[in-house]
């Protein structure tokens, strides 16, 4: 074999294994944490471990419902806050702001996402948690605060990917609803969005991902009570956070436990990426 | 732009039996002047050809009739376009219902990703109509004007985008026709079409003109010759000039006895 046909040949070999160390990832994290977080499902119970109410380590008991529904509880008032608020921004970069404007607003929102998260908690500690106080207030460290630090950090995300899905939109449809003297907001509401509700859903879809497994900043803002918060303002533990505060010192059950709802989580954003792959499919 | 257009001008376009009337227009993206001097009276209820070679701004100039070109940063006008005695470039103009009077046709076939019924009930449901009867007759209605009911009646919530290529450009045609437009301006309404579908559509202007206003662009000399009553010839003598209008007639004479030598020279595909 000739030199340049054995470069060409290492060469395949040495993308295909970037490649694969993808998949060898997902594999290796997805076959460690079962492993690890297994046994808590046949000591406990499946049914015990998801459904059950009652968290308190020390006396062996390990139901995880109420992080559950403090991690969806979090996600969904995040999504609802920042998801039309990503939404809108994405209509008004592709279809209303003059080109001087965009260039100001695109990186901003890029920059956005490129804030790590525990600046984000810090953020929220500094000042969000003090303004949640004094107007509503509780400790300032809870639910609400939660959903606005979120709907924060998902905005560019979802904000990104559905300007790419509006910008996506033919021209052509544009035309034609102006053409017969649609507006420009009847043209966006009827037109443009429908034709990009795909790519909409996606981008929603994406940032709920980004939202419910988000760790450090809701660490700091969420106040991490075992308990289902019963006000906007009421303290709630989320599995990312619990399962981060807890790790440093679990052991034996405890630590099988977190591993559990490392599984719970592995599986919620398997969810998600299966959801976005299916709604992509549709639309092709 | 914003001078007066002067009162004589509006009384002359008034007894010419002109729909539209332009007088002495430029036309600017940003600094460049596209189109110089334009004169010209659309007769009603005659379809008008815009012929020339390419770039020499007759889809520039159709779209100014309508107001499209307000989409495109950094365009201007300058002249008068005069639509029944009203000078649709006035400061009072309503451009959302200029745009309705005067519909437009794209050269690619441009249905929403909706159904036939949607598509046509579209532009009657943005202008505030809500009664599904009447949504109904005016679906049928321009469906039927646009010789394209038979085909389609049994399948009105199917995509308008299953339909083949030439339907399409139908249902395009009817969606506009349901706004109840006045004028058509048609942007080589037959480039991306075979030709079985390009004779139903030319036959479909031949019928239509008898209501509308019709001014088509094309590239197609002997469609041109085949369709319209007049016909007005462009060419901008070299790219970085502006485009004027050359010459401007009756078909019959442009084709068979033009007055300017460049006309004569285009027809005969001496250039373009």
């Amino acid at each position: 074999m000739n030199f340049l046909k054995w470069r060409e040949r290492a060469l395949e070999s040495l993308f295909l294994i970037c490649a694969l160390t993808a998949i060898v990832g997902v594999l290796l994290v997805f076959i460690f944490v079962t492993i690890k977080g297994f046994p808590i499902f046949e000591k406990v119970g499946v049914l015990k471990f998801l459904f059950s109410l009652d968290w308190s380590p020390s006396d062996n008991k390990f139901g995880i419902l109420t992080f559950i529904i403090g991690s969806f509880l979090v996600t969904a008032g995040a999504l609802a806050l920042g998801a039309p608020m990503a939404i809108m921004t994405a209509i008004f970069l592709s279809e209303i702001a003059p080109k001087r404007v965009q260039k100001l607003v695109r990186p901003a929102v890029e920059l956005l996402a490129g804030i790590p998260s525990v600046v984000y908690g810090f953020f929220g500690i500094l000042i969000i948690v003090p303004v949640v106080r004094t107007l509503f207030g509780g400790s300032g460290l809870g639910l609400l605060t939660g959903w606005i630090i979120l709907a924060i950090m998902i905005l560019p995300t979802i904000a990104t990917i559905s300007e790419d899905a509006i910008r996506a939109v033919p021209k052509s449809f544009r035309e034609a609803s102006f053409g017969m003297g649609a507006t420009r907001w009847q043209t966006i509401w009827r037109v443009v969005l429908p034709a990009a509700k795909n790519g909409l859903i996606g981008a929603t879809i994406l940032g709920m991902g980004r939202a419910i497994g988000e760790t450090m900043a809701v660490l700091m803002v969420l106040g991490n009570a075992p308990i289902i918060p019963k006000s906007l303002v009421g303290p709630v533990g989320a599995l990312t956070s619990i399962i981060a505060l807890n790790m440093s010192y679990a052991s034996g059950d405890h630590q099988t436990a977190l591993f559990g709802m490392g599984i719970v989580l592995f599986m919620i954003s398997f969810f998600f990426v299966a959801l976005i792959r299916l709604i992509s499919r549709k639309r092709s | 732009m914003a001078e007066p257009v002067p009162a004589d001008a509006i009384q002359e376009n008034m007894l010419s039996g002109d729909k539209i009337d332009v007088r002495d227009l430029d036309f600017y993206y940003g600094d460049f002047k596209a189109l110089e001097g334009v004169t010209v009276g659309i007769k009603r209820n005659a379809i008008t050809a815009f012929i020339g070679p390419s770039g020499c701004g007759k889809s520039t100039f159709l779209r100014s009739l309508n107001r499209m070109n307000d989409l495109i940063d950094g365009t201007r006008v300058e002249g008068t376009v005069l639509l029944d005695g009203k000078d649709i470039y006035a400061e009072d103009v309503d451009v959302v219902d200029l745009r309705r009077r005067v519909g437009m046709i794209f050269q690619q076939a441009n249905p929403f990703p909706l159904s036939i019924y949607e598509n046509i009930a579209y532009g009657p449901r943005i202008h505030g109509l809500r009664n599904k009867a009447e949504l109904d007759t005016i679906v049928e209605d321009s469906l039927t004007k646009a010789n394209l009911w038979k085909e389609v009646k049994d399948k009105l919530g199917q995509p308008g985008t299953d339909l083949s290529g030439g339907q399409q450009q139908r249902l395009c045609i009817a969606r506009v026709l349901a706004v109840n437009p006045e004028v058509l301006l048609m942007d080589e309404p037959c480039s991306a079409i075979d030709p079985t579908s390009t004779q139903k559509i030319e036959d479909l202007m031949d019928k239509l003109k008898d209501n509308f206003t019709i001014v088509i662009v094309t590239h197609n000399m002997q469609q041109a010759a085949r369709v319209s009553d007049y016909t007005a010839f462009f060419l901008a003598e070299d790219t970085n000039l502006p485009a004027k209008l050359i010459e401007y007639d009756m078909t019959d004479i442009v084709f068979t006895n033009p007055t300017d030598k460049r006309t004569e020279n285009y027809i005969t595909g001496r250039f373009g």
